[in-house]
């Protein structure tokens, strides 16, 4: 079994809304250094097999076809081995 | 023969029935609602992917109603040539399903936008926009309708035809006061290459009714009908 962390990133050219926004809140609170904040996501799950090369590819599936959008986001993502199969 | 549109109903659509209303009480069109875990789109001549918040816009507005089993039947009939639109959320869902190209991001200032604004059709050939030569008074309620693409596929946009509808003003002037949400050039509407999927975040199926004091809408699904019928 292993446990998946994926990061998914709004790509560098895409404005990210968000991280303007916290950006600023940053100046709001008086914090004038922070700069280019950007929000993204992550994501945890689980897969229940027992070869690392087939949790690699289903992880990969998983994240190209509906945790990501290639237009606007790449990802990146660890796997680690954990108890159980 | 009878020209018969599909409303499809994703857990979550909203303008389903608002939809279906304007479409069989306003326009006297017929009708039916088509539930997404069916297979079968009934034989509709137009299938209508109607704006909401599809499983609850989770993970990205659209990405998981692509997958919804319907989905399947609607990608072949667009393969085939069949009418689809997509409005709002629909539009949406086109784009994460790969019907049609780009994507909408969340509107530039954060805000849901919720208002009338002013459409003008820059394509006044295509199935949905045939004649619509004065410009539009539409409602978007969205958050997520800021339309982005890369640039070599609004070059393509641009070189095909594809953008049909762009946020302007009453005069029909395309600028950035007019634009509601940040939208790549004012974009509000586009189709794909074949001209047969159409997506935009405007609502026109709820200004049909003249009592509603704007009945603006009907000519685009008044445009679609006649390309059908002819």
């Amino acid at each position: 079994m292993y446990k998946v962390k994926v990061l998914i990133k709004r790509r560098q050219s895409i404005l990210d809304p968000q991280g303007k926004a916290a950006e600023q809140g940053a100046k709001l609170l008086g914090y004038n250094n922070i700069k280019e904040v950007r929000i993204d996501k992550q994501v945890e799950f689980v897969i229940d097999v027992l070869d690392e090369q087939a949790a690699e590819i289903e992880a990969k599936e998983f994240c190209s076809k509906l945790l990501s959008n290639p237009i606007m986001e790449d990802f990146e993502f660890s796997l680690v081995k954990i108890n159980g199969n | 023969m009878a020209i018969k549109f599909g409303v499809v109903v994703f857990p979550g659509s909203n303008c389903d029935q608002d939809a279906y209303y304007s479409l069989k009480k306003i326009l006297g069109y017929q009708v039916e609602y088509l539930w997404h875990k069916n297979h079968s789109l009934n034989n509709s001549d137009v299938v209508i992917l109607p704006g909401g918040f599809s499983y609850g816009d989770y993970i990205r507005t659209g990405a998981v109603a692509k997958l919804s089993p319907i989905m399947n039947e609607v990608k072949e009939f667009a393969e085939r040539g069949g009418i689809v639109i997509g409005i709002c959320n629909g539009f949406q869902i086109l784009c994460e399903s790969g019907l049609l190209p780009g994507v909408l991001l969340k509107n530039i200032n954060l805000k849901f936008v919720c208002k009338d604004v002013y459409l003008t059709a820059v394509n006044t050939s295509s199935i949905f926009s045939q004649n619509i030569n004065r410009s539009l008074l539409i409602p978007v309620a969205h958050g997520e309708g800021n339309y982005f693409c890369d640039d070599v596929t609004l070059s393509d946009l641009k070189k095909n035809n594809q953008i049909i509808f762009k946020y302007s003003s009453k005069d029909g002037d395309v600028d950035n006061s007019s634009n509601p949400n940040g939208s790549m050039e004012n974009i509000a509407g586009i189709m794909n290459r074949k001209g047969n999927v159409f997506g935009m975040m405007p609502h026109p199926e709820r200004v049909c009714n003249p009592l509603l004091g704007n009945s603006d809408g009907k000519l685009v699904f008044e445009s679609i009908y006649k390309s059908l019928i002819k």
